[in-house]
């Protein structure tokens, strides 16, 4: 499943564009949210639109304003511009049902039990209590939490506790899922497994949103990611877009140290031990290579890497940063 | 069953405030808060008998009615005597008499020097002779004993009868007059029991969010439900409780009574058969006794659920707690300042500004017949209940769910009401 090249967004306010053109109908659509606090713009301008049947990243440092464009778009608080629509409605409660949220603060109640937490947690989204039960029981076998169902939540163990409340934001069979920064207090097991049961949800034809700012976990899952930085969007769109808006980095091994060849390297080269770093050429790598055979460079090794989703994600976020800061200088100045 | 069959797409406000009532109603009925809750009507009452036996004592030791006795022994036996027999009819009106042993010892007694020195614990002394006695003491001691004591002095010389006719006596079932002093008196009865009631839910309904923000649940609540059907569920919840509570204490109440009508008339020197009855009628005025309850229950409830709801955390809430109480005690005195001055703009205030109104209307039922302003009073208190419940929730979801954990507001609303230490102002939120 990719996402088509039309949907690549980006700032905005910078001459972006945030384009629809998804052939699949839209589970989430927002445009131009904004919202302040204090008169503090936590998110300002941001666009978003996610293909039913997605999984989708949004990716930002911490303070980027990620939970709270999540919660405008769960109707938890409403936005004070812009305009949001879940399965094309405008008030998210109104199809609260068809939507299951894992908040970033975890929070369950500590006396409940492990199958009744999850059906209360079912009710809330309409699932009739006896019903939530029933699937409660059969959620917590198919996880190996079966022999916990009647535990109470303080006697389990963090991990535990999670994958109960991931499995009460599932019970009720939702057609979007958000969660926010899920990874976070897993182990390297339980991400794993978490990983699997969202592409088993994607499978079944669920939209997934998460949030996170661990970008190995949107890398392998999403079709589409959206960064947040500064509370604005600075890219949107596939995740193969944004590698591809990093060129590609060459790594260099030479057995002489020094040299005319050196002065054929890049200007932003960087010298990290025997090693050079430096992006791909727009020219190609062959100009580069006749020269470094010329100046008896002594070539050991050569490799041409294409940029990962973190190199973009820090490219890219880092740009934004330095475009408020330059934007904040100016404000003041004026 | 499909789910798309078993679901619509959303609760009604109504279904979404049941599934918050429900599961906050046999959380608090299962928990030894919910004892503690049963038991909390037990501490005044405690603490009142502790208080008013205490004090009884002291005001026993501390004040003295004893008049010291310094005439000849004959005198003295002869006082004594006579304050015996006159007791049985004037009650607290004849003092204890005691024969000061210097006097009869020294025929030069000075009673002045003997209180100057603050020898004894007389509140007099008389000296003199039973033809002439004379009273020592402060002027509102002898203000106060004087006549006793003349009457005791002219029984004992035998200058008064020592025989009484016996008034024959014809009771009236009741006046004007006694009606509506007796009315007042069950409308404040009533006006207290219902303070009483609404106070010890106050402190569970200020704790209750707070509590969620602390269990982090709130934001699954607040996502998956609107906000004013969560207050509402929450309302409804401690209201049930407080319905199981009142069931629970009027049970026992009554088997206490059955068992022990007696003894209760006597402790408590109130036949509680013979109350004075409310003007509505007592069908009627227990039927709006629970109506104001709820009522009231509801608007001071739902004030304090978005007071509770604003504070970070449960040490908040207990800073809070005191200025509630005393904003209970304020509604309170309000009311209870305007029993029996019906049509009064004060009264008429009272009853229009919602939190003071059930209690105001109560005491209405218990002295005016008609019926029909509470019908309109309470339907002015439920305008208010919604009113307080949509701007709380309005409220809590701008104040509160802002920041990146809605557990951990970075600033709670009160500490943003005190001046903060100068710092880098953080960026926004997540």
């Amino acid at each position: 499943m990719a996402v088509s090249d039309h949907n690549k967004v980006g700032n905005h306010a910078e001459g972006f564009s945030a384009i629809p053109a998804d052939a699949r109908p839209l589970a989430i659509e927002a445009r131009g949210l904004v919202k302040s606090f204090d008169g503090t713009r936590a998110v300002d301008g941001v666009d978003i639109f996610v293909p039913e049947g997605a999984i989708y990243g949004i990716l930002g440092p911490n303070g980027a304003g990620k939970t709270t464009t999540l919660r405008m778009l769960l109707g938890i608080i409403d936005p004070d511009e812009g305009v949001r629509r879940v399965f094309g409605h405008d008030r998210p409660h109104d199809i609260g049902r068809l939507i299951g949220y894992l908040p970033e603060e975890r929070g369950l109640y500590p006396a409940m039990k492990c199958i009744e937490a999850i059906a209360f947690m079912g009710a809330l989204r309409g699932l009739p209590l006896k019903e939530g039960r029933k699937r409660a029981a059969e959620l917590l076998e198919r996880h190996e939490l079966g022999y916990a169902a009647d535990r109470q939540i303080r006697q389990l163990s963090k991990g535990m506790a999670q994958t109960v409340q991931l499995l009460g934001t599932l019970v009720h069979r939702p057609r979007l899922v958000v969660l926010d920064e899920p990874f976070s207090g897993l182990d390297a097991i339980n991400q794993g497994k978490l990983e699997l049961m969202i592409r088993a949800l994607a499978e079944d034809g669920v939209t997934v949103i998460f949030s996170t700012h661990v970008i190995h976990h949107a890398e392998r899952l999403c079709e589409g990611v959206a960064i947040i930085a500064g509370g604005k969007v600075p890219y949107a769109g596939s995740v193969e877009a944004a590698r591809d808006r990093i060129p590609a980095q060459v790594r260099l091994e030479t057995r002489a140290r020094e040299g005319a060849w050196l002065s054929a390297l890049p200007a932003d080269t960087r010298r990290n031990g025997d090693f050079f770093q430096f992006p791909l050429p727009e020219s190609g790598i062959e100009p580069l290579l006749r020269q470094l055979i010329e100046g008896e460079a002594g070539i050991l090794s050569l490799s041409i890497e294409r940029a990962g989703l973190h190199d973009a994600f820090v490219a890219i976020a880092g740009e934004a940063a330095a475009r408020q800061l330059e934007a904040d200088n100016q404000g003041n100045r004026a | 069953m499909s789910d798309t069959e078993m679901l619509r797409p959303r609760l009604t406000t109504l279904e979404a405030a049941w599934v918050i009532a429900r599961r906050d109603f046999v959380a608090v009925l299962f928990s030894r808060a919910f004892l503690f809750f049963l038991l909390g009507p037990l501490f005044p009452v405690l603490i009142g008998g502790l208080a008013g036996s205490i004090g009884g004592q002291v005001q026993r030791n501390a004040v003295s009615i004893e008049v010291g006795l310094a005439l000849s022994p004959e005198d003295n036996a002869a006082m004594i005597a006579a304050a015996d027999v006159l007791r049985p009819q004037l009650a607290g009106q004849v003092p204890e008499l005691r024969v000061i042993e210097e006097a009869a010892q020294d025929s030069t007694f000075d009673a002045r020097a003997f209180l100057d020195q603050r020898r004894g614990n007389y509140a007099a002394i008389l000296t003199g002779s039973l033809a002439a006695p004379q009273l020592v003491g402060t002027q509102g001691q002898i203000d106060r004993w004087s006549g006793p004591i003349e009457l005791i002095a002219a029984t004992a010389s035998g200058a008064s009868p020592s025989q009484f006719p016996t008034a024959t006596s014809e009771v009236v079932a009741t006046s004007a007059a006694s009606e509506r002093t007796n009315r007042v008196r069950t409308a404040q009865a009533a006006q207290m029991v219902l303070f009483l009631l609404t106070m010890l839910l106050g402190g569970m309904v200020l704790s209750n969010l707070a509590e969620e923000k602390g269990n982090k649940i709130i934001e699954i609540l607040a996502a998956a439900l609107p906000m004013d059907a969560v207050f509402m569920g929450k309302l409804f919840a401690m209201l049930g409780v407080s319905f199981v509570g009142i069931a629970v204490w009027g049970t026992v109440g009554w088997a206490f009574w059955a068992i022990a009508e007696d003894a209760i008339v006597t402790v408590t020197q109130t036949n509680f058969r013979e109350l004075p009855g409310p003007a509505v009628g007592w069908p009627m005025f227990m039927v709006l006794g629970l109506i104001y309850f709820t009522m009231a229950y509801l608007l001071l409830g739902s004030l304090f659920l978005t007071i509770g709801a604003m504070a970070a955390s449960v040490r908040e809430v207990q800073t809070l707690s005191m200025p509630v109480t005393m904003l209970q005690l304020m509604v309170f005195f309000l009311s209870a300042a305007n029993i029996g001055q019906t049509g009064t703009p004060l009264e008429l205030g009272a009853i229009a500004f919602p939190l003071s109104s059930p209690f105001a209307m109560l005491a209405r039922a218990a002295l005016e017949e008609t019926l029909w302003p509470h019908a309109l009073a309470v339907l002015w208190q439920g305008v208010a209940v919604i009113l307080l419940v949509k701007g709380g929730s309005l409220l809590f979801r701008k104040r509160v769910m802002k920041s990146g954990g809605a557990g951990r507001a970075k600033k709670s609303w009160f500490a943003r009401r005190a001046p903060a230490p100068s710092q880098p102002s953080s960026g926004p939120a997540e």
